[in-house]
């Protein structure tokens, strides 16, 4: 039970056999991680019999070309649908940064009448599983004209704009309580009104939350699909997620190495981001979720 | 600071300190006005985006509405639609029976796996930031279509999975295509996910004082007794945290179930989670009434669920400041 030993926070030099074990566990572990993401990107430089009869992850013939036949494919061409997902990723990044900031600055420093209840109500929607308003939202939004228009992302943009990801205001309302109180008191005596308050003080000081907003909003937008399956019905506005699927709609087995090869492309900005803040990622969100 | 020198500050001349405790009460005042404009984004959220598409879905609930039939023309048919989904669609019970066995299942393994790795990694050593980093990358690319691609040609007859098995002389599976195996290879690929609450098992174990440590080694227990009188113990509220959010998590899988089945929930309906059936009826089939009525059953059993955790959960999770949240 190496495992057991290891659970003390300080480094405690055991026998060398098991820290040896440990390491040769943690490899196996990290193999069984990586393989599908490694396969993945070799089938991207694989030909269609390949991808099929060889499970190694270097392809013996290097096919780069499934890289141009997906981004030429579904006549508009990938292109159109990587700058799709962009715009509304980026949108809702800009969207939550303000509206989750905005409520967060309301809750964690103004005091309001009904503010406990508001925030309760608040904690409480961070519960509440999203599917279960798809339908009347889409028929809300369907009644006001939104859905199918010229333009068809606002549906995907309006909740983003009205800061109804509480998961954000809860992260930015926590980081919000860790800056000191006398900061907005002497800006007061100062002559501070509650806009130069938020202005001066607390959105200079706020940025290491928003960073983590802007990054995880853009992620998960990125990468959603339920809700741009939903909104999203014309070939020309549909964003990455979506136009994968259509891969594999197409019954042609010559669509194989083009559909990793986008694949590859569309998990990129995702492990971008991962590599440039790794270590805020991966630290910022967990443990600002537990309370403190 | 450079507070004191915006023109908005020194035209007006300082205040007394602002008396918000006093006469109309905390919160009145222009602090309390404050608090709503800055707070009224939310509101209108809450209002709009949250509270009435929901007391509207409770009222679809109750009607045969279809989005195709106009306003007026939509029926109310009382508790027909709750009645027809408990009673006469045994493809609804059949998501039920599919997302319960796919949490009770892919869940525990998946926290047991995080714990585990957790406990590997708990230690201070170089390289212990990229194995954390790299394991959790999977969580992060979560839920994408990409990989649940990926997961469909690996778990294919002729994918990567059987020419391993293969190697070592074991007769594959044509796992994603069989009614048996379908909904296990969508659990693989949950518990292939296990980054994120390893992550919080991490900061959770790095809260355990050495001290309980050693006084447990001091009083002759081994490792394994250790771990089952010092760490469980200790890490019970962060076990909690992560079942309660791997669970609502896992009741709300779509993306891969949708993907492996084409967005049919196949082979033989198997892979036919909650979401997925309430997709196909409310967006496919385009019965919206049916669809708010499964929608609304969801959230209450969700609600029960978790309501469930919390009030079972003081008689496991211990908290070691003694307090109750």
């Amino acid at each position: 039970m190496t495992a057991v030993r290891a659970a003390g926070p300080r480094p405690r030099t055991g026998p060398a056999r098991r820290q040896v074990v440990r390491l040769v566990l943690l490899l196996a572990i990290l193999a069984v991680v990586l393989y599908p993401l490694l396969w993945m990107l070799g089938a991207s430089v694989k030909s269609q019999e390949e991808i099929v009869n060889n499970i190694g992850l270097l392809p013996e013939r290097f096919t780069p070309a499934n890289y141009s036949d997906g981004w030429a494919n579904f006549d508009v061409g990938f292109g159109r649908f990587f700058l799709n997902s962009a715009l509304i990723s980026l949108l809702a990044v800009l969207g939550n940064a303000v509206s989750c900031l905005l409520a967060a600055y309301a809750f964690a420093r103004l005091r309001f009448r009904l503010r406990r209840v508001w925030f309760a109500i608040m904690i409480g929607t961070l519960l509440l599983p999203g599917h279960v308003l798809i339908v009347p939202q889409y028929i809300l939004f369907r009644s006001l004209g939104l859905v199918g228009a010229q333009w068809p992302y606002l549906p995907l943009l309006i909740p983003h704009l009205l800061a109804t990801d509480a998961f954000f205001v809860f992260l930015i309302v926590q980081f919000m309580r860790g800056i000191p109180n006398e900061l907005d008191e002497a800006a007061k005596i100062d002559g501070a009104s509650e806009y130069g308050i938020f202005r001066h003080v607390i959105l200079p000081l706020s940025r290491p939350a928003l960073v983590t907003t802007a990054i995880f909003t853009f992620i998960w937008t990125w990468n959603d699909f339920f809700r741009q399956l939903v909104y999203l019905s014309q070939l020309p506005d549909y964003t990455v997620p979506v136009a994968l699927t259509l891969f594999i709609d197409s019954t042609s087995q010559s669509e194989v190495g083009p559909m990793f090869a986008m694949s590859v492309l569309s998990l990129l900005p995702v492990f971008l981001f991962f590599v440039a803040f790794q270590r805020m990622l991966v630290e910022g969100i967990n443990t600002s979720g537990l309370k403190g | 600071m450079a507070l004191t020198t915006t023109p908005e500050q020194t035209r007006r001349p300082p205040r007394p300190v602002r008396a918000t405790r006093r006469g109309s009460g905390p919160g009145a005042g222009r602090e309390g006005l404050a608090g709503y404009v800055f707070l009224s984004p939310w509101l209108v959220g809450l209002l709009g985006i949250t509270a009435i598409p929901m007391l509207l879905s409770l009222y679809l609930s109750f009607t045969n509405y279809d989005v195709l039939t106009p306003w007026p023309e939509v029926e109310w048919v009382g508790l027909a639609n709750y009645r027809r989904m408990f009673t006469a669609d045994p493809a609804y019970w059949h998501a039920v029976r599919v997302t319960v066995t796919f949490a009770l299942v892919a869940v525990p393994l998946k926290l047991a796996t995080a714990l585990g790795v957790a406990l590997l990694l708990n230690r201070t050593w170089r390289g212990v930031g990229l194995f954390r980093g790299l394991f959790y990358l999977p969580s992060l690319l979560g839920g994408s279509v990409a990989l649940a691609i990926v997961w469909r040609s690996m778990f294919n007859a002729d994918g990567a999975v059987n020419s391993f098995l293969a190697f070592f002389g074991i007769q594959g599976q044509p796992w994603v295509n069989d009614p048996d195996w379908a909904l296990e290879t969508l659990m693989v690929l949950a518990i292939w996910q296990f980054g994120a609450p390893m992550v919080i098992f991490l900061a959770g174990l790095k809260q355990v004082p050495t001290e309980l440590y050693e006084a447990a080694a001091v009083d002759g227990a081994g490792p394994f007794r250790q771990f089952l009188s010092v760490t469980l113990p200790m890490l019970s509220p962060v076990i909690f945290f992560n079942l309660v959010l791997e669970t609502i998590h896992g009741f709300q899988g779509f993306t891969a179930a949708f993907v492996l089945s084409n967005g049919t929930g196949g082979p033989v309906d198997s892979t036919l989670m909650y979401t997925l059936k309430l997709y196909i009826s409310g967006f496919t089939d385009l019965e919206m009434g049916y669809a708010s009525a499964m929608a609304w059953v969801f959230l209450v059993a969700i609600g029960l669920i978790t309501a469930v955790f919390f009030s079972t959960g003081r008689f496991w999770v211990h908290y070691s400041d003694g307090s109750d949240s």
